[in-house]
């Protein structure tokens, strides 16, 4: 059984909020409360919620453009928050993020190629020469013209510029990409292809993939394992088919049956789930998910479920499921 | 009872200008809404929803824009002709719109039980008193929790969800016969969008108002339609019953699009991207617009298809020589 | 150092796109995107798009040929001048326009013409020397303070209230006032109220580019922050500086010409359009074209900076650029 590449353990992190219309304190936020997963090499790993679940912050304090609280992170076995400016530099090459806005994620006063070449001369990874027949390659590796590299981003389609901003992951060519919501900003037409693509790069490149989403057909297509999350806690861990065909935590559950199916027999089985999401400002007590639960019990309230390992694979965090000693 | 449809469009052409000249975003778009029918106006970006629906509202903007020919029958009268106030007379009464984006569509500075009733008072003879009461029994009839205490309440105190079902109630308040949904539940999370969603189906067997849902997801039109017009490029290119479309997608574009969507009901298939773009609006081709993306495509595809009905199915149209069983022409 | 976006309101997701009020524009963009090599120009450095834009702008390019003649006259002066500008000639006192002297002579039988040629080097100098110092001061400070944030961010700009508080004119006297009417001084009591706009000019776009995911990538790729603020923010934030230059360099040629009328500018003999000024005003019954010709100087060049301002904030409407 080979290593985890990505292990995260028990991450916290609190923000403060951001003030209303007047200014004043108005709490913290607390994004994440002891996230935990682990990733294989090679592994696409999907992280899926709805907005306020904390899998965005999550992403980012993988790769510690977000310090968190408290909890680690190791890659390679190595602790990324004890890292040293030098050996972050170092680490920062072999795990690299996509991000979800086509329109924001490149600089729109530089080139393609200059974008791309960037990295690689930040970290001096070659000649003036070997860096442009690097550019090259990896631009007809996303699928676009080696042209591109003169033109600006606006020039470009939301795809074209996502396959750049893959590109760009690319070039310092990393073991792990996180991905946040790579397609959620891009047509259906469109979300094929880069999905196409990004598999292609998995397979290629042995990438492993943190795959952040909050639509679960992406998920079920691209990813091997999920961890489904609610207000900033992993409520349920396992394999991709297992998770979305039989569904154990009730969010996951309600979760899944909400998703809209193309097909029109499907219609029936649509499950409301009433109330809001709770806010991460004042999460409920015990286990956040009680004010919603369809199956809430009183110690719902009282105590949060500890997390239970159902099978090898999977496991999950509910008190209808107890860990049995 | 009633079998006239609700709303009928008929060649509805809306051009804008683009460096000094006019632009066809949506060309001879036609079809019929039944009474009681939701129909699903479903495409990708660009396709000309979105303009379709502004264009009936009669929205679209003037600066650039113009409704360059084609009729809006709503109970008979032509919305195209109509002047100004004839308009805003129609608006929000007998037809009523509701937007996809729910932290923009509603006044930020004005409390939203104020503007519920504003609707009211403007399409009704209400007294201020009774636009306030029955803006109330409308907020708790979309289910706003506690709608008393927060019906002084402003719009940036609510969450999305919250949001679009103040714009439901007040796009139901003077009971339209026809409601046009555009994107509603795109911006919300997927348990919300399921609550929006059976509210909206709910909303609509206790009015028997007809409902024109515009989106881009097929899941939720699989959810929520009866019938279903599938847009590309300004054109409309098929229309059918929902489960008719589903299960024997005939024209080209609506059967790659079916393949190219990940299913969670499903284990992983290989998906299969539509490859090519759309053609820009500046530059779009005299025959098929969908020709130099399609497998079927042949030489007749130089020239403009007609959307017809399926000789087996009269309910299903499409657009597309090869596929609408045209003699001569390859299955 | 970065916190994330503003928390979305609960149950919103990201994807969404405007509502149906923009969904055209947003259409015509998308669209405009397909034919970037027909309808837009590509993107090039600051200057070059702004020279664009000011081509393209009318009033914007009258207020620039206005600027550029003026400024090669200034540029030009020891060879444009028919005459010294020092030399005095007590027999010319007050003469109206002639042959040799096309503008007349001034109390002291200087030839009116040259020096307001000569005036106009003054101006240029000190305008130019000022605005370009606290472009880089202030914008340095803008982005550095919009960058880093916090109690850096709010020690910059109470610091930059206080500045701003003082108008042009009072600080101009109170440098000279305690440090002597030299140019260096001029400079520099220019500077001095000049760098606080610069500075809130720089941080506003700062706060909002480095919120942009490139940033973050930047930082998940290794840069500095040194880099992201310099080759990154830096370029985004140049349109809005070169607007304001422009129109300060306007405030500045007024500053300049206000403290030498009032006698603390540079010391006569030497020719300045404000201390013209001051000596016409003394004849102003008799002789008026010694004070209105370099009031006109002065009207001139303010005018064409002004209109290249306009026409260069006009331009650089974000909606008009591709972003």
């Amino acid at each position: 059984m080979t290593a985890p590449l990505l292990e995260v353990s028990h991450l916290v992190k609190t923000f403060p909020a951001r003030s209303g219309l007047l200014g004043g304190d108005a709490g913290t936020v607390h994004a994440l409360s002891d996230v935990s997963f682990s990733v294989a090499p090679g592994e696409a790993f999907g992280l899926v919620g709805e907005s306020g679940c904390g899998k965005s912050t999550a992403g980012r304090a993988i790769l510690r453009l977000i310090e968190p609280d408290s909890g680690s992170v190791l890659f390679k076995q190595k602790d990324v928050f004890a890292a040293d400016a030098r050996r972050m530099r170092a680490l920062r090459r072999e795990m690299q993020i996509v991000f979800q806005d086509p329109y924001s994620s490149l600089n729109p006063r530089r080139t393609i190629g200059q974008t791309l070449s960037e990295p690689m001369r930040v970290h001096r990874l070659g000649t003036p020469k070997e860096i442009r027949a690097k550019l090259r390659a990896v631009l007809a590796e996303v699928g676009m013209p080696a042209d591109a590299a003169e033109k600006y981003p606006h020039e470009f389609s939301g795809g074209q510029r996502q396959r750049i901003g893959i590109a760009r992951a690319l070039v310092l060519e990393p073991e792990l990409i996180v991905a946040d919501e790579p397609v959620s900003a891009l047509d259906v037409s469109i979300q094929a292809q880069i999905l196409v693509l990004l598999r292609g790069l998995q397979r290629r490149r042995n990438l492993s993939f943190v795959f952040i989403s909050h639509d679960l057909g992406v998920v079920r297509h691209f990813c091997r394992t999920v961890a489904v999350m609610y207000l900033g806690r992993v409520v349920e861990r396992g394999p991709v088919p297992a998770i979305f065909d039989d569904p154990l935590h009730p969010y996951t559950r309600a979760l899944r049956s909400a998703s809209p199916v193309p097909d029109p027999k499907a219609k029936v089985i649509m499950m409301k789930l009433e109330g809001e999401v709770a806010s991460a400002l004042a999460p409920p007590s015990g286990c956040h998910f009680h004010p919603r639960c369809p199956r809430a019990m009183p110690i719902c309230k009282e105590a949060y479920p500890g997390w239970t390992q159902v099978t090898a694979d999977r496991g999950v965090a509910c008190h209808l499921f107890p860990a049995t000693a | 009872m009633n079998s006239a449809p609700a709303l009928v469009v008929d060649r509805l052409t809306t051009e804008f200008r683009i460096d000094g000249r006019w632009h066809a975003a949506i060309r001879d778009v036609s079809f019929t809404v039944g009474r009681h029918e939701t129909l699903a106006l479903v495409g990708e970006s660009g396709c000309g929803k979105s303009i379709t629906a502004l264009s009936i509202m009669r929205l679209v903007p003037r600066a650039n824009g113009r409704i360059a020919s084609g009729r809006v029958l709503l109970d008979g009268r032509d919305l195209v002709q109509l002047d100004e106030a004839e308009l805003e007379a129609t608006r929000g009464g007998a037809i009523a719109m509701i937007f996809q984006e729910p932290m923009t569509s509603l006044n930020p500075v004005l409390p939203i039980g104020f503007q519920v009733a504003e609707t009211l008072r403007y399409h009704t003879k209400l007294s201020a008193a009774e636009a306030r009461a029955k803006a109330l029994a409308l907020l708790e009839h979309v289910k706003i929790p506690s709608a008393r205490r927060r019906f002084d309440d402003y719009p940036h105190q609510f969450s999305g969800g919250m949001r679009q079902r103040v714009m439901i109630a007040m796009a139901l308040a003077c009971k339209p016969q026809i409601v046009l949904a555009d994107e509603p539940t795109t911006a919300l999370d997927v348990t919300i969008q399921a609550q929006v969603l059976a509210l909206l189906a709910e909303l609509k067997a206790e009015t028997g108002m007809a409902l024109i849902f515009i989106t881009h997801n097929l899941g939720v039109v699989a959810s929520i339609a009866d019938r279903v017009a599938v847009m590309y490029a300004g054109d409309i290119v098929e229309t059918a019953p929902v489960t008719t479309l589903f299960e024997r997608p005939m024209h080209p574009y609506t059967e790659a699009l079916l393949s190219s969507i990940p299913r969670v009901d499903r284990d992983a298939g290989d998906l299969k991207p539509i490859a090519g773009q759309v053609p820009p609006i500046t530059a779009m081709p005299a025959g098929c617009r969908y020709a130099d993306r399609c497998p079927l495509r042949i030489e007749r595809c130089a020239t403009r298809p007609p959307l017809v009905a399926l000789p087996s199915d009269p309910r299903h149209e499409v657009r597309c020589w090869v596929r609408a069983g045209e003699p001569g022409a390859s299955a | 150092m970065s916190e994330p976006g503003a928390a979305r309101p609960e149950g919103t997701t990201v994807h969404a796109s405007g509502g149906a009020d923009t969904i055209v524009a947003e259409r015509l963009a998308a669209r405009g995107e397909s034919l970037a090599h027909s309808t837009m120009p590509r993107e090039r450095g600051a200057l070059a798009r702004l020279g664009a834009g000011i081509r393209r702008h009318k009033m914007a390019s009258f207020g620039a040929a206005i600027v550029v003649l003026v400024a090669l006259s200034a540029i030009f002066a020891p060879w444009l001048s028919p005459h010294d500008p020092l030399e005095q000639d007590v027999l010319l006192r007050l003469a109206t326009p002639s042959a040799e002297f096309p503008l007349g002579n001034d109390s002291f039988g200087r030839d009116i013409l040259s020096r307001i040629l000569w005036g106009g080097r003054v101006s240029l100098y000190v305008s130019t020397a000022a605005v370009g110092i606290a472009i880089v001061i202030g914008g340095a400070l803008g982005i550095l303070a919009g960058y880093i944030g916090g109690k850096f961010d709010r020690i910059v700009m109470a610091a930059m209230d206080v500045l701003l508080s003082f108008p042009t004119l009072v600080m101009g006297l109170l440098v000279v006032a305690m440090l002597g009417p030299t140019v260096g001084n001029l400079i520099l009591a220019i500077t001095l109220t000049a760098v606080a706009p610069f500075a809130r000019i720089a941080r506003a776009p700062t706060l909002t580019v480095k919120e942009r995911d490139f940033i973050e990538a930047g930082r998940a790729l290794g840069f500095s922050n040194l880099r992201l603020m310099a080759v990154h923010i830096l370029p985004n934030v140049l349109d809005d500086i070169l607007v304001m230059a422009a129109l300060w360099l306007a405030t500045a040629i007024r500053t300049e010409a206000s403290l030498s009328f009032i006698g603390l500018g540079v010391r006569p003999p030497t020719a300045t359009w404000g201390g013209m000024i001051r000596e016409g005003f003394e004849n102003i019954l008799d002789s008026p074209w010694l004070a209105i010709l370099p009031s006109l100087a002065i009207l001139i060049v303010m005018l064409g900076l002004n209109m290249i301002g306009d026409g260069l904030r006009d331009t650089s409407d974000p909606r008009l650029r591709h972003e």
